[in-house]
């Protein structure tokens, strides 16, 4: 497997408020598993009994665990992340309107945490989508004939090839065929430099004084019984 | 309506457009998306600790200590406690709520922590406190901050690397969603309530039905709503795919903030109400969708599979998997049947039940309380089921008491318990067992969300009061005293 994201860890690589830039996603190769199921919610990709954590890692040994895990904590030898496959694989395909339901980052945090990069979609759920971008996780949306190239490919060889280039917003199958995926500009801009968006969001600090300067705001959660 | 309309705008623009608008820091453009300002952030326990983090490694502070407030709802205890006393809380559970304490100490943001009379589930506690007015912006780690879009405030849930950036800048970087308009005309039958008309929005539409967008909810329906029931609307407005689901202000919403702590008063209450008055949608805004239903119409909903979008009219039979209109629906369908272990061509009604769970930020305020109360006044639980009632905050819990609320339920053989989210999300020691059945009056039927294994129906408190009475599932229409 070609990884050609590379750590962006230059002296000058540095986010706009001066804290320390992330690894790069630029491209990469790597296998791809399927999950077929659509409208994966986020208590499937992280039961809520896992968010006691005050960590964002340690998450990827719970990623699916009610369907990864019998009774007795075993693993289900027949559920995807189990199989062999799965070892080496950096991206997940599911069906549509992926990651739907509550808003709990942990969802991206377990994923990231297991090793996947990418998730592969027909579509996702919105809240999903921003949060996953934030960890440099990938959501590709891509159409339904790709879509059904793709499943038909991992079918056929689990655990098949897949490349995602973000700067290109394409995706190659295993088949060699192609297909594209939208990003959003910044986000990509983002990933592709490493930087953050705290960190551009900090570059507004000026504006963000003009407007409360003029918008004084109606409540202060202050003296409303709290301690 | 009878409330002033602008005529000075020259395109007539929506609820979600103005309160937008006001709040644009820095214009969207193609490269960067807007800034937009946060008026209030709410803060609980699970989302925030790496946030909290992010923002000491980082070397920031929290920008604006006084819009943003804390409290501990998700994984604390409901054991009934005596008031005010502070219970023991344990394990990972026992570590967050600590950790939550020390950086709302750190950072100077206000907490009400277990033990405060106003502690509660972070969407009943904002409104009840006059925080949530209209056309503010509001966000909350928390995908049913939706819920406070009943007062025509943008209201939305984010991530947790989000909330850092809210308490870092007091802002956000979002692109402008879409608008949908979702109007309920005609008029509810009784028995039939507020819960069921989202429960048939989200059927009809599907879990995705709102992705992109935000909804609007208006009609005569949507009008004829309490405030309380215009909430549990909203709320659910993310099981619908969308963020954020406005309803516009009028003199019910004016009406139950006035006199709440953090209302305004005197002279700037009258100028508050002249604002909030030019909020509502001009005649002619467009919206990029537009879907409609007939109140008139509705039975009490259930939901049958193990999404929210699975939901039918509660006399209807489990669908057909093979009737689905593609293979992904069938396999989706095939799938939920088979974890709920229901036949295609099934009823709900007579149903046995193992639990019932009156609670959670949609359906756990006093007029819930009140209408479920109501039906099991003189009734018992029925042998075998558990109910637990569990009110969305300590203030909801007073009024409930003082009203002698809890004495029938308790008299029914009911649990009444401490406020928090409890069975809604399982994450304290209130959970189904596996293949447990539940009437849930909470949002989420996904597998396993009520504890692992667990099955549940969504319904209206009414038709959870009416199943925890006969133990099987019940249309409360034909039992109302
Ligand atoms: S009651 Fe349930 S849905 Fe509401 S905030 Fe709590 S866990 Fe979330």
């Amino acid at each position: 497997m070609t990884l050609t994201a590379e750590r962006g860890g230059s002296e000058t690589a540095r986010n706009a408020d001066g804290s320390e830039v992330r690894a790069r996603i630029v491209r990469f190769t790597a296998p791809a598993v399927l999950l077929l199921a659509n409208d994966i919610d986020t208590d499937q990709i992280i039961p809520a009994r896992y968010l006691t954590t005050t960590d964002k890692t340690g998450l990827g040994d719970k990623l699916f665990s009610d369907w990864r895990y019998d009774a007795n904590g075993q693993p289900k030898p027949d559920f995807v992340l189990n199989r062999p496959e799965a070892r080496t694989a950096q991206v997940l395909v599911a069906g549509y309107n992926f990651g739907c339901g509550s808003s709990r980052e942990h969802a991206p945090w377990a994923l990231v945490g297991f090793g996947f990069r990418a998730v592969v979609a027909r579509d996702f759920a919105d809240i999903f989508r921003n949060n996953a971008l934030k960890n440099g996780l990938l959501p590709v949306a891509i159409d339904a004939a790709a879509h059904e190239r793709l499943v038909a490919s991992l079918t056929a060889t689990p655990g098949a090839s897949v490349t995602i280039d973000l700067a290109d917003q394409t995706m190659t199958l295993p088949d060699g065929t192609s297909a594209s995926f939208p990003v959003d500009t910044f986000a990509q801009h983002c990933l592709l430099s490493g930087i953050d968006e705290l960190g551009y969001l900090l570059t507004a600090d000026a504006d963000i004084r003009a407007y409360e300067a003029g918008h004084p705001g109606r409540i202060r959660t202050s003296g409303v019984g709290a301690s | 309506m009878t409330s002033p309309r602008s005529t000075l705008s020259p395109t007539p623009r929506t609820l979600f457009d103005k309160t937008w608008g006001a709040h644009v820091v820095r214009p969207e453009t193609p490269a960067t998306p807007a800034v937009l300002y946060v008026d209030l952030h709410l803060v609980h326990e699970v989302t925030s600790p790496q946030a909290f983090a992010g923002l000491r490694a980082r070397g920031r502070t929290v920008r604006r200590a006084d819009r943003t407030i804390a409290t501990m709802d998700h994984s604390t205890p409901t054991i009934p406690r005596a008031r005010g006393s502070i219970p023991v809380v344990g394990g990972d559970q026992g570590a967050q709520l600590a950790q939550l304490a020390r950086n709302c100490a750190e950072f100077g943001i206000p907490l009400l922590a277990l033990g405060n009379d106003r502690q509660g589930i972070v969407h009943v506690i904002g409104p009840e406190m006059g925080l949530t007015q209209p056309g503010m912006t509001i966000v909350c780690g928390d995908s049913h901050t939706s819920t406070h879009g009943a007062f025509g405030a943008l209201a939305f849930g984010i991530g947790t690397s989000e909330v850092e950036h809210v308490l870092a800048t007091q802002c956000l970087l979002q692109r402008k969603p879409r608008t949908m308009a979702v109007r309920v005309d005609g008029r509810l039958h009784p028995g039939v309530s507020a819960k069921d008309i989202i429960l048939a929005v989200i059927a009809q539409e599907g879990v995705d039905g709102g992705t992109g967008h935000v909804f609007e909810y208006m009609g005569e329906a949507i009008r004829a709503l309490s405030m309380e029931e215009r909430m549990t609307v909203c709320n659910m407005s993310i099981e619908g795919g969308a963020r954020a689901g406005l309803i516009a202000p009028d003199d019910t919403t004016f009406e139950y903030i006035a006199g709440r702590p953090a209302a305004p008063e005197g002279a700037a209450w009258d100028a508050a109400v002249a604002e909030w008055r030019q909020l509502p949608s001009d005649d002619g805004a467009s919206f990029d969708r537009t879907v409609t239903l007939d109140a008139s119409q509705l039975a009490p909903m259930i939901t049958y599979g193990t999404n929210p979008g699975m939901g039918m009219p509660i006399d209807a039979r489990v669908p057909d998997p093979s009737a689905a209109p593609d293979a992904g629906r069938r396999q989706a369908l095939d799938k939920a049947l088979h974890y709920m272990d229901l036949r295609p061509g099934e009823p709900l009604l007579g149903k046995r039940v193992d639990v019932v769970f009156l609670g959670s930020c949609t359906n756990s305020r006093i007029s819930d309380l009140r209408q479920a109360a109501a039906l099991m006044r003189g009734r018992a639980v029925a042998q075998g089921v558990r109910m637990l009632v569990v009110p969305g905050s300590q203030q909801v819990k007073r009024q409930a008491e003082a009203e002698g609320l809890d004495a029938v339920f308790r008299a029914a053989g009911a649990e009444w318990r401490e406020a928090g989210c409890s069975m809604c999300i399982a994450m304290n020691d209130d959970r189904l067992a596996p293949g447990q059945y539940a009437v849930s009056t909470s949002n989420r039927n996904f597998e396993g969300r009520q504890g692992k294994g667990g099955r549940t129906f969504l319904a209206s408190p009414l038709t959870a009061a009416a199943t925890a009475i006969t133990g099987v599932i019940t249309d409360a229409r034909t039992m109302v005293h």
